[in-house]
Order: structure tokens, then sequence, then C-alpha cells
């Protein structure tokens, strides 16, 4: 056998890691420079850092995007969640995959039709762009992604729990409580998670539909990034990436903990099946 | 149950309606309007008679395929080693983080590194070749929108590699199989479902990438999105904007056709 570090197919890997991380080191190596420039680095300085907390603009916009990406995931969640369970409720399969064929359309579009078409909606409504057309729109998009992790979660329930919570003499609001949301709780999760970040990362659809007054954390970048090289930029994109991981971890944190109640269940009714 | 599902179906059925299907008829409703508010069909008379917009059209769906290429090249092989790697879930999840910096951070950054004194540039003169004008150009526009996109062709890729059985690849190799013949008839064809789905996440959005055309290609590069954009928000020209969009959308359809899965009637693939 060969001594596995020295694989070509790893330095490919390694190659491929390095490809993807590189810039991100890039932008946060060059927060902590002295100078104003993102090509000589002159010595080591928080000033970015200071800039950037004493920049009030930016506070209430990173707040503003916060707010919009928390609110909508929010909302996204619940209409998500009922979704689903509308579209597990229905039987005939010809209306069930329509449906299900709707909901993806939003999550195959591109950036720019949903952006497009929801400012030509907003503007037909005659509503006032701004922090409401912004956040409708969030919501909109992130409907279909809480359906798509809710609905596996629904189908793999088994369909005797629900009978047999009915049989017991428990309401439908009971069963819905006590059986049917405990179960599907984790794709609830992953659901409101991924609406969060969806949110957060998107650019395109808010661009469009956010007018003048308004502005969310990428609409800033874009303008400042059309200008040229602000290092404030830089540290904002250090604090934000810290943030990513920590949401990373949070996302880790749910799979394993849904992974280990999974197993400790499994563990209790094989205890129970072997007494 | 009955009451109960009209009732949390309300929602949902609404956000269907004003969000989904809505929006769709409008775009399609205000391409048949002129600058002036005429109905008229002078939009797609433009669009099909001039050659700028089909030049424009087919540019952007070069590129697009371009980008697919480069990106699947690229990725293809790092879903195949990847899947080999012990830790190969931890390995997974560090290439998909990078998709939750912000895709304008990214950008930022090559503007930084493409940059007349930036890193690449440090690079070139180093190994030999000089300084370049790399920034503005249609090789970084190509560059970076493959940069955003790897994680995007390497994630479908790696499922599919995943979940082949690894038997298949060992019988082929009892069978005298080469490795080139294992890859070519077996491995590839049993994950192409895969290759597909990444085709389809990676092409789409690559034909409307309007801010990297800013950013990046410095306006020589201009895609549907770009174009679509340029008439929303700043000629204002929404019926022509709307009529590029309708184009968008029959591309978007016809890209999902050819790259969908055929579903056999009854059986839903699980």
């Amino acid at each position: 056998m060969k001594r596995k570090w020295y694989d070509w197919r790893h330095v490919y890997l390694w190659l491929v890691f390095l490809l993807l991380y590189a810039p991100i080191f890039y932008l946060i190596f060059y927060s902590f420079n002295q100078g104003t420039t993102m090509t000589h680095f002159s010595g080591f300085s928080w000033q970015h850092y200071a800039e950037l907390f004493a920049d009030t603009r930016m506070i209430e916009i990173v707040l503003d995007t916060l707010l919009i990406a928390l609110l909508s995931s929010l909302i996204a969640t619940i209409i998500g969640t009922l979704g689903a369970l509308a579209i597990y409720g229905i039987k005939k399969v010809w209306l069930k995959n329509s449906i299900l064929s709707l909901n993806n359309i939003l999550m195959v579009s591109p950036d720019v039709i949903i952006g497009a078409s929801f400012l030509i909606f907003f503007t037909f409504l005659g509503l006032r762009l701004g922090f409401s057309s912004v956040l409708l729109s969030h919501i909109a998009f992130s409907i279909p992604i809480v359906v798509l992790m809710v609905l596996p979660r629904l189908s793999e329930m088994n369909h005797s729990l629900i009978d047999a919570a009915t049989d017991l003499g428990a309401t439908n609001f009971q069963v819905l409580t006590h059986v049917i949301f405990p179960f599907i709780t984790p794709g609830i999760l992953t659901g409101y998670f991924m609406a969060f970040t969806y949110s957060l990362d998107d650019f395109a659809v808010t661009f469009f539909v956010t007018g003048n007054g308004f502005e969310t954390l990428s609409v800033e970048i874009y303008a400042r990034a059309r200008q040229g090289i602000s290092l404030e930029v830089n540290a904002l994109s250090a604090l934000m990436f810290l943030f990513s991981l920590l949401l990373i971890g949070g996302y880790y944190f749910i799979e394993q903990y849904n992974n280990s109640k999974k197993a400790r269940r499994r563990n209790r009714t094989e205890a129970r099946l072997i007494k | 149950m009955k009451k109960y599902n009209t009732f949390y179906s309300v929602p949902y059925v609404l956000w269907l309606l004003l969000f989904v299907i809505a929006p769709l008829l409008l775009i399609v409703y205000q391409s048949f309007f002129d600058i002036n508010g005429q109905l008229t069909l002078s939009n797609y008379q433009t669009y099909f008679g001039s050659g700028t917009y089909l030049r424009m059209t087919f540019n952007s769906i070069w590129y697009a395929f371009i980008i697919t290429v480069v990106t699947l090249l690229i990725s293809y092989p790092t879903a195949y080693w990847l899947s080999q790697t012990r830790h190969k879930q931890l390995w997974l999840l560090l290439i998909i983080l990078p998709t939750w910096i912000n895709l304008l951070l990214k950008a930022y950054a090559f503007i930084g590194i493409f940059s007349q004194a930036g890193a690449a540039n440090h690079f070139f003169e180093f190994i030999g070749l000089g300084a370049q004008q790399i920034l503005f150009t249609k090789a970084s526009f190509i560059f970076v929108a493959a940069y955003i996109e790897i994680p995007f062709m390497i994630l479908p890729i790696f499922n599919a590699i995943d979940e082949m059985k690894p038997s298949l690849v060992n019988a082929s190799r009892d069978l005298g199989a080469t490795n080139w013949q294992t890859f070519s008839k077996v491995i590839f064809p049993l994950t192409l479902n895969g290759v597909k789905a990444g085709v389809q996440a990676v092409f789409i959005p690559s034909l409307s990438l309007f801010m990297l055309t800013r950013l990046i290609g410095g306006n020589k590069v201009i895609t549907l999105g770009t174009a679509i954009e340029e008439h929303f928000l700043v000629t204002q020209n929404w019926g022509m904007g709307s009529t590029i969009g309708v184009v968008l959308i029959v591309a978007m359809v016809v890209i999902m056709f050819v790259t969908g899965e055929r579903r056999k009637k009854g059986g839903q693939r699980k």
C-alpha cells in the first residue's frame, strides 16, 4: 500500500478546498490591514472593525436584515408547515403532483424572474416598496423549501399512530398537537433554518423589490462594492463568516440532537422487545 | 380531518395563487405592453427582429454552458474522491460552508484578488507572466461564476455517488473491466441523475447572474439576467424586460425538461 498522504487524489481535493476558501480568508486577512487597500498589508490593526461598529447606518442595516430574516422565516415556516399538512392530506395523486410542481416553481426560477415578477405584482397592487415588500417576497420564496423539508417527515410517519390516537378518543386538534407535530418537528426546524439562510443570502430578489428607502446587507454590499474597495466591508465579512460558522454549528447540533433522539427511541423499543 | 384540512390549506393556497401564479401571469401580461403602456406585440418583434437581443441571448446561453462545463469538470472528480475519504460527511460540510457566505462578499473578494496589484497578479509575476488586466474580462467572469457554483454541482453528484452500491463497481472490476471502462460503463451512468441535477442547479442561475456581470465582468458580458435588470431598474422599460423574462422562463422549462428525471408512471421515486 502506498502512503495515503502523498496520494494525488488528496492533492486534488486539497487544491479544490484551497480554491474554495482562499478568497474568503483573503477577505478576512485584509480586514486587519492598517492601510486601506486589499493589496498591500502594511500592518495589523483593528481600525476597520472600530469603523464598522461606529457606522450606525451599517448597524441599522444589519439589524434590519436580521429582522427580515427572522420574521420571514418564522411566517414562512408556519405557512409552509400548514401547506405540507394540506398536501399530505390530498388523496388524488394528480392533484398532489400538480400542487408539488407549483410549489417548486419558486425553487427553480432564476432570482431575476422572481424579483421582476414580484416587482410587477407589488406595483400592480399599489404596495409601497420597502420593508413590507421585501418581507413579503422573502416569505414567498422561503415557503417552498419549508414544504419540501416537512413533507418527507409526514410521509415517514406511520398512519396507524393517528388511527390509534383517534381510536383512543383524541380530537383532531389533539392529534395534530400531540401526535403529528412532535413527529415532524425536526423537519420544521430544518425548514426554518433553511428559510433563515435563504433570506440572509438573498440579493437579487431584494434588489428588485426594495425601492429606495430600505436596504438589506446584500444590497448595501453591492452598492459599496461598485464604488471600490472599503476595508469596512472586509471587517463585516469576517464577522459574517463567524456568524455562518455559528449557524452551521447550530444546524449540526440540531441534526445530532435529532439523530440521537431517534437512536434513543430505537434503543428503547429494542429494549422493550428484548424484555 | 376534513374540516381542519381546509382550514390549514387556506394560507398555503393563497400563497400559491398570489405569489406563484399571479406574478407569472403578470410577467407574461406585462410583456405585451410597450414603454408607453400600449398593448402591442412590438416587444416580441424587437426581440426576434433585431439581431442584438438574439445575439445577447445566444451569448448568455453560451456563457452559461461554459460555466456549467467548467464547474462539472472540477466538481465530478472532487465529488468522486470526496466520497472515498474517511470522514466524508465532515468534508462535505466543509464544501457546503462557503455557500453560506454571502455571494456579494465572494464577488467582492475577487475584486481585490484580481485587481492590478492583487494576489493573482503577484502570482503571474512570480511565474514570469507579468501583470495582466484580469478584472473586468470575460475570463474573470467565468472563473468567479464557476467558483460560486462549484458547491452546488458537487452536492448532487456526491449524493448520487454515495447512493451507488460499491458492489457494482467491484463486480465490474472482477469481470475484468479497466478503470476507464468501469467509470464510463458503470459509475458515470449510475450517477447521471446527480450530474443532471447539478447541471440544472448551475445552468439556470448562470443565465441570470447580473451582479457578477457588473462587478466582475465590467459589463463586457451581458446575460439575460443583466438585460432584465437593466430594463426593469435602469431604463424602466418593463415591457421589454418582461419579454426577456418570458424567454428566460421558456429556457428554464426547456432545461428542466432536458435534464429532468423521467418518472415512471405510478411509482414515486424515493
